[in-house]
């Protein structure tokens, strides 16, 4: 009674993968804690992290949550290929149906809520003020708030792997599959609040963003010359702020439906199964949209950086983001052709579909005119956009296939399905975060990453990509359906060896790239960026140091151009010292966030588990941190002149820039040495 | 709002003077956040119009709506916004004991109408007709109800700021404070008229 559903049946003893992996899980954590100890990092990270209300170093925390969930996520998606590239002629391979079907909801949930969405979140945490010449986001405090509500839902993703069980619903969810008496057990529980909790947290930062965005840009940047990274994550946050409640709504109903009896999803007493669908989606389908759209605003900062040039048709680029993101909210039902809506219905949304790639087009070729007669430096990241701009290509073609209902009804939930989603998610959404990891890590860090590995683990990726998915679009072809245990078809067989071999090539990629964060780790001083400004960039991140100053900005910038930063080498005032510091307003770092988002992963698994008391408990404790933070008067200081001054002359001293000569001209071209250059970090 | 804050607020800390007043921005993250939750009232509204006739052999709306009753209800919340109108001209005006004043007549019509709204709900299950017995009962009770919960966190929050007021003052902390609040109970208002409109004038018919 007092621990609800729970004994100690929930830990799946007689499962030796699970446990073995647990273990490692645990090991790993183990020999992490023990390291911040020994080098009593405890107070460090407490102080200059965890209670950081600093968008820089939320955003590295995000993108750190999103890297290790994406191991997650990749070990779940290798499981699979594993399992189809054995259990075929006969054979059953490792996994049995009831843990297969955990592996596969996991992994669908993993990549795109744990994955995806927090790596978007990071960048937009670091570049976005950065971009706009702000000093930190609209509500600090909130910003961490909202990256504990995402930290939360995902301690609850990785408890259920050893407490319980995960949904075996896919990563969809639709009833009466989902309904309590078709899954009676904690796993849609688990599903459905690791994804409050973390749609919580987004709505939340989608509402900071907007609000830093319209009311706390430079003075002089207007809307249409902000940098196209801010435009596209600004119509993300639109996005997330219309379509996200949707989700909330109808997860909340499904909760009513196993929690209380209701009956709106339930194939009895008038429920209506079909409608969680509709609902589902017309938050699923906007969500795509919010994960493509930044990479998009990440490729075209990197190509117009690299290719030496403004970006061709910024103002186009503005309005295609737009009217992408209206229409993504007019197709959801080509989710679902095959559900019966008639022939009208379908031809709506099939045209609606269609049109999308209009505007996405205009995109493709406005880098395309970017690189044409620009100097195009071949680097990490613009191989990454130029792999994007191939592969997202073919995903597109193959959505346009999916958008005709009469082809929809062929391939409707076969691997052709798997293999479009993946082709746009992994070769636009991916792609884009990797090049953006690579592009503002610098930025971040104040070194830049070994290019040469970097190229490795593209080449890995890009191949591995191929290898894994045009074997699932011929196998769509074939006739084989997403979700299968195992397969019996031998001419299906081949394709599916093919896939894991594919696998592979992406895990050596992923491989690459811890490697290479490694070695860069290593070499950081041969690879330190003193000017902040490794790539010559046009935007206003690029003006300040690498890592920036707490408060990123000693003086802020005046905007007159598009390209901000450009205009001001242009006009030789990039690096002018001012005659005198301002004292700077700054908010104080705070525990309330991780203390909400504590009390809320308390809360959340006693829901999960019918714990009564201990979600009041959970809840009340919510209450008074917040009520706590809400009459906590000491939250903000003011930065004295002379300890920006003390900063900013390092900072000069570093470009070569002589502060006391007082003429404003910068030499970044002349040296210092390189003995106190890196500070953090 | 508050043109004649004296100083700093603190909802956050920047202080450049192109965007120094923070209560400004605190107020339109309000108003996004306000959208967000409209959003997520017209999903239950949705799956209401779409279960609205989905009665599982039992009781449809005209069965078991009483007009005259919600009437009165919906004017004890009708009633609460002017006298929060009121709270927030005597705000303006720097007048303490009036916000104080008007916020327990607020507070007391809130009251009342989550009253009565509980009473409601309280007979309907009494006589069988509970959220468990059809999906239309389902998506009423999830409907109404969460407007109810709103409302109640809308009174939760009034008495926190009830306790502020008298503690501290009308700081422009406060009056940002108050103002959201205000807001918000205006939009609950607005989303009552909805309900009031499509669950009961619809359903009575």
């Amino acid at each position: 009674m007092l621990l609800g559903k729970l004994t100690l049946d929930a830990i799946p003893f007689h499962e030796p993968i699970i446990m073995g992996a647990l273990s490692g899980a645990g090991l790993m954590g183990l020999v992490v804690f023990a390291l911040i100890t020994k080098f009593g990092k405890w107070g460090y990270l407490w102080k200059e992290w965890l209670t950081s209300v600093d968008h820089k170093k939320i955003g590295v925390m995000y993108i750190v949550v999103a890297l290790i969930m994406l191991l997650r996520g990749f070990a779940d998606a290798a499981m699979m290929r594993t399992q189809l590239a054995l259990a075929t002629n006969g054979h059953l391979g490792i996994f049995p149906p009831e843990h297969y079907d955990q592996i596969f909801t996991a992994h669908g949930v993993i990549m795109i809520i744990f994955m995806a969405m927090p790596f978007m979140t990071g960048l937009m945490n670091i570049v976005v003020p950065l971009q706009i010449g702000a000093r930190d986001v609209a509500f600090p405090f909130l910003n961490s708030l909202s990256f504990w509500l995402l930290v939360s839902a995902v301690v609850l993703v990785n408890v259920s792997l050893g407490v319980g069980e995960f949904a075996r619903t896919g990563w969809v969810a639709y009833p009466p599959l989902s309904e309590l008496s078709y899954s009676p057990g904690v796993g849609v529980d688990y599903y459905i609040w690791a994804l409050q909790i973390a749609g919580v947290g987004t709505t939340l930062t989608a509402i900071n963003f907007l609000v830093t965005i319209i009311k706390m840009r430079a003075p002089g940047m207007k809307l249409m010359q902000m940098p196209i990274f801010t435009w596209t994550c600004t119509w993300a946050n639109v996005l997330i702020v219309t379509s996200f409640p949707i989700l909330t709504g109808a997860l909340a109903m499904l909760s009513l439906d196993r929690y209380l009896d209701f009956h709106f999803f339930t194939s009895e007493a008038g429920g209506n199964p079909m409608m969680y669908i509709n609902l589902f989606w017309a938050w699923g389908h906007p969500e795509v949209y919010i994960l493509v759209l930044p990479a998009f605003g990440i490729f075209s900062e990197v190509i117009s950086t690299f290719s030496g040039k403004r970006l061709f048709g910024h103002t186009s680029m503005i309005i295609a983001s737009g009217v992408i993101s209206v229409l993504g909210f007019i197709v959801w039902l080509h989710h679902f052709f095959t559900m019966g809506s008639g022939a009208d219905v379908n031809a709506f949304f099939g045209i609606a579909t269609m049109i999308i790639s209009v505007p996405t087009g205009v995109k493709l070729f406005n880098w395309l005119f970017t690189i044409y007669r620009g100097r195009l430096r071949f680097t990490t990241p613009v191989l990454w956009t130029l792999g994007f701009m191939v592969t997202f290509s073919i995903g597109g073609m193959t959505g346009v296939l999916l958008a005709v209902p009469g082809a929809d009804f062929l391939l409707h939930n076969s691997l052709f399905l798997i293999a479009h989603f993946h082709n746009t998610i992994i070769g636009g959404a991916v792609f884009g975060y990797l090049a953006g990891f690579t592009f503002w890590f610098p930025k971040a860090f104040g070194f830049k990453l070994n290019e040469k590995i970097g190229k490795a683990a593209f080449w890995f990726w890009q191949s591995g990509f191929f290898f894994a998915f045009v074997p699932l679009y011929v196998l769509g072809f074939l006739g084989m359906t997403r979700r299968l245990n195992h397969t019996d078809n031998p001419l299906w067989t081949p394709w599916l060896y093919v896939a894991c071999i594919g696998a592979v090539l992406v895990a050596l990629g992923i491989a690459c790239q811890l490697l290479q964060i490694a070695v860069s780790l290593r070499d950081r001083k041969k690879l330190v960026d003193e000017t902040g400004d490794p790539w010559n960039g046009h935007t206003l991140e690029w003006s300040t140091s690498s890592p920036p100053p707490f408060y990123n900005f000693a003086v802020v910038p005046h905007v007159h151009d598009i390209d901000a930063f450009t205009d001001m080498k242009e006009k030789g005032v990039a690096y002018a010292a001012p005659a005198k510091y301002a004292p700077i307003h700054m908010p104080k770092n705070t525990s309330a966030g991780v203390f909400i988002g504590a009390f809320t992963t308390v809360m959340g698994f006693a829901l999960i588990w019918h714990i009564w008391w201990m979600a009041i408990v959970g809840f009340v404790g919510i209450v008074a941190s917040m009520l706590a933070r809400a009459y906590d008067n000491d939250i903000d200081y003011y930065v004295q002149p002379d300890e920006i001054e003390r900063i900013e002359r390092v900072r000069l001293a570093k470009l070569g820039i002589n502060v006391d000569r007082n003429d404003g001209q910068a030499n970044p071209a002349a040296r210092p040495s390189k003995a106190k250059t890196l500070e953090q970090v | 709002m508050a043109s004649h804050a004296t100083h700093m607020d603190s909802a956050h800390a920047h202080d450049e003077h192109e965007h120094h007043d923070s209560g400004q921005s605190t107020v339109l993250g309000f108003w996004l956040y306000l959208m967000t939750d409209c959003i997520l009232f017209a999903s239950a509204f949705a799956a209401y119009a779409v279960l609205f006739g989905n009665v599982n052999g039992g009781v449809a709306g005209k069965d078991i709506f009483e007009l005259k009753y919600v009437l009165v209800e919906t004017f004890a919340l009708l009633f609460s916004s002017i006298t929060y109108g009121f709270a927030m001209i005597s705000a303006h005006k720097g007048n303490k004991s009036g916000v104080l004043g008007w916020l327990v007549v607020t507070f007391l019509f809130g009251a009342a109408f989550i009253g009565m709204e509980l009473n409601e709900f309280h007979h309907l299950i009494a006589e069988g007709h509970g959220p468990q017995n059809s999906a239309f009962l389902s998506s009423f009770f999830a409907l109404v109800g969460m407007h109810g919960l709103h409302v109640t966190a809308g009174l939760v929050w009034m008495a926190v700021m009830m306790f502020e007021v008298v503690k501290t003052g009308l700081t422009s902390r406060s009056l940002t404070r108050l103002n959201c609040l205000s807001l918000f109970w205006h939009f609950l208002d607005i989303v009552w008229i909805c309900v009031f409109t499509v669950v009961y004038l619809k359903g009575a018919m």
